[in-house]
């Protein structure tokens, strides 16, 4: 790809916003639904980018990420509960210190989750993506019913903690304060990532394997253990991405990883299947997709995604960062 | 354990290998001398290919046995394979055209953490061997000519001390400039004791770098000797190859 063919999808976020803004009409209104869009999109693309790793290394197609997401959500709910006085502390340190907890504990079980489900669900199926979107489909199922048994099948409300309610005024813009968190967040994952898979050796070896696992075998690197590494850091980010989106709808379902799923899927064709810089970028113009039609046209929000992909598959058939495979 | 110039460094006996329901290797024997090069000839689909992964690992032999240093290697995974000291180019070349020159010769430098960690004398040495090499360090890969691509796959494989160098097609599509550069480059490994095992099917090319020459044909092979003999007789590589020396000068 040339520099130009690299920064064109960057400048289509741009194009979005700017188109949207006549069509809001109010200078206010595009800034909250913009901030709202970003905001959504940084916690889809820290749920997408360990599935997108996962596919692009090994070819795995795995419809069962969603059940980290899930589970991370359900974990951050059980372990804020307990810490009521932090989180209704109006300290913005006690807050941040309950929502970070809740994190650590959530990626850390989401990790351990992802473990078991590459061991049991995937490594008997690799090489066979029929089967992967069965079995995946099937364990994500499992999960499901697992967190229907453990904290029941209702909605368990998740409020946020009392420092990051509202939104601060900017003119007359609402900017809501939870989702400035999630920009943060979802930056500092992406900048971490990007450090990690372009100044790393470990990255360097991620990158290549998407690319031609057979030739770094060749090389003399064991690309399955790299493999179970990503697929456990990629469910770890899922289930961190769980926790933001639990507290993006102050509520958590049993079917909520179900629920994600389609915009994920979307998130990772859109950017082109093993890039991390494309499912920056598409889960970026999802999110901002998704606010601008919900205000516009609610109706056909979720149509709208499927639209976008649509119209970016014509533009560019391997997505906005196709990788160059053997 | 090292072993002897001469002594087979590698050594395929009764090699069968199948790829799904075709049967392509039919037991090969093939030894191939420590410091010394070995040129694998024959024609297209006579299993140069399959020979060269299976000794890689990468497609299973199904029967028989691969020696290396005389320890058996047939049902090692690829990467422990790469680890004893074997280098493989393919015939895609296997380049990673996302990454860096410099970035796919530290991947093949497996003791190096970072481009800085790389052996500088040994990048040195490259870089006079292919001056393309230090040209385009920071170039991505797939922006590379395919003659400069060819160079990158085989300073990959030299990039780190290796015992035993496997190469599929060198000079496949090259340009003659290319190909001349290429054979300077293998005459230079040959000299620093480079073992090497050689596909081509360009015969005057292999004509010149090898020491010894093995043929083959339906999956087996089918002559075995002296490269010097085998370039003295035309009827011979009538007969093997279905070509004379003169069609290739």
């Amino acid at each position: 790809m040339t520099p130009y063919d690299r920064l064109l999808p960057y400048a289509l976020v741009a194009l979005l916003a700017l188109v949207a803004l006549p069509l809001v009409g109010s200078v206010p209104t595009w800034a909250t639904l913009t901030v709202a869009g970003l905001a959504m999109g940084m916690i889809v693309f820290i749920v997408a980018s360990g599935l997108t790793l996962v596919f692009g290394l090994m070819d795995v197609l795995n419809f069962g990420h969603g059940v980290f997401i899930a589970f991370g959500a359900f974990v951050a709910m059980s372990v804020l509960a307990p810490l009521g006085a932090w989180t209704e502390s109006t300290s913005i340190a006690a807050n941040l210190g309950a929502i970070g907890l809740a994190m650590l504990v959530a990626m850390a079980v989401a990790a351990a989750l992802g473990a078991v489900f590459e061991r049991l669900i995937v490594r008997p199926v690799y090489g066979n993506h029929l089967k992967q979107i069965l079995i995946t489909m099937g364990g994500m199922i499992i999960g499901e019913e697992l967190i229907k048994v453990i904290w029941g099948p209702q909605q368990i409300p998740l409020p946020l903690p009392a420092a990051l309610r509202g939104a601060y005024l900017v003119g007359d813009a609402a900017i809501e304060k939870y989702r400035l968190l999630a920009v943060a967040v979802g930056l500092v994952v992406f900048l971490v990532l990007l450090f990690v898979l372009e100044r790393t050796k470990i990255g360097l070896l991620i990158r290549a394997g998407v690319q031609d696992r057979e030739m770094v075998e060749s090389l003399g690197y064991r690309i399955r253990r790299l493999f179970v590494g990503v697929f456990v850091v990629g469910s770890a980010l899922a289930g961190l991405g769980g926790v933001m989106w639990g507290l993006y709808q102050q509520s958590v379902v049993p079917q909520m990883g179900a629920q994600v799923n389609i915009l994920i899927f979307i998130v990772i064709i859109i950017g082109g299947l093993g890039s991390t810089t494309g499912c920056f970028v598409g889960a970026l113009l999802v999110g901002l997709m998704a606010n601008y039609t919900g205000f516009l046209a609610p109706k056909v929000a979720l149509f709208s995604n499927i639209l976008l992909m649509m119209a970016i598959l014509l533009w560019r058939p391997q997505g906005l960062f196709p990788i160059a495979r053997r | 354990m090292s072993v002897r110039s001469g002594a087979p460094l590698l050594s395929l006996e009764g090699v069968h290998t199948h790829i799904g329901a075709y049967h392509i290797l039919h037991g090969v024997d093939l030894e191939v001398p420590a410091g010394q090069t070995t040129l694998l000839l024959g024609r297209n689909g006579a299993g140069k290919t399959t020979t060269l992964r299976t000794i890689m690992g990468l497609w299973s032999a199904s029967e028989g046995r691969v020696r290396f240093r005389g320890e058996d290697i047939t049902r090692l995974a690829t990467p422990d394979i790469a680890r004893l000291g074997i280098a493989y180019v393919p015939e895609s070349m296997g380049i990673f055209a996302d990454l860096t020159v410099r970035e796919n010769l530290l991947l093949a430098a497996r003791g190096a953490r970072d481009a800085d960690a790389i052996d500088a004398e040994r990048l040195r040495w490259i870089e006079t061997l292919f001056p393309a090499m230090r040209k385009f360090r920071d170039h991505p890969a797939g922006l590379l000519s395919g003659g400069q691509k060819q160079m990158l796959a085989v300073s990959r494989a030299i990039v780190e001390p290796r015992e035993l160098i496997l190469v599929d097609e060198p000079s496949k599509g090259l340009a003659p400039s290319i190909i001349r550069n290429m054979r300077d480059a293998f005459r230079e490994l040959k000299a620093a004791g480079a073992t090497i095992l050689l596909v081509e099917q360009n015969f005057a090319f292999a004509r010149e770098l090898g020491d010894h020459v093995a043929v083959m044909e339906d999956g087996r092979i089918v002559h075995r000797g002296a490269m010097a003999a085998l370039a003295a007789d035309e009827a011979l590589q009538r007969r093997l190859l279905g070509l004379s020396l003169g069609a290739h000068q």
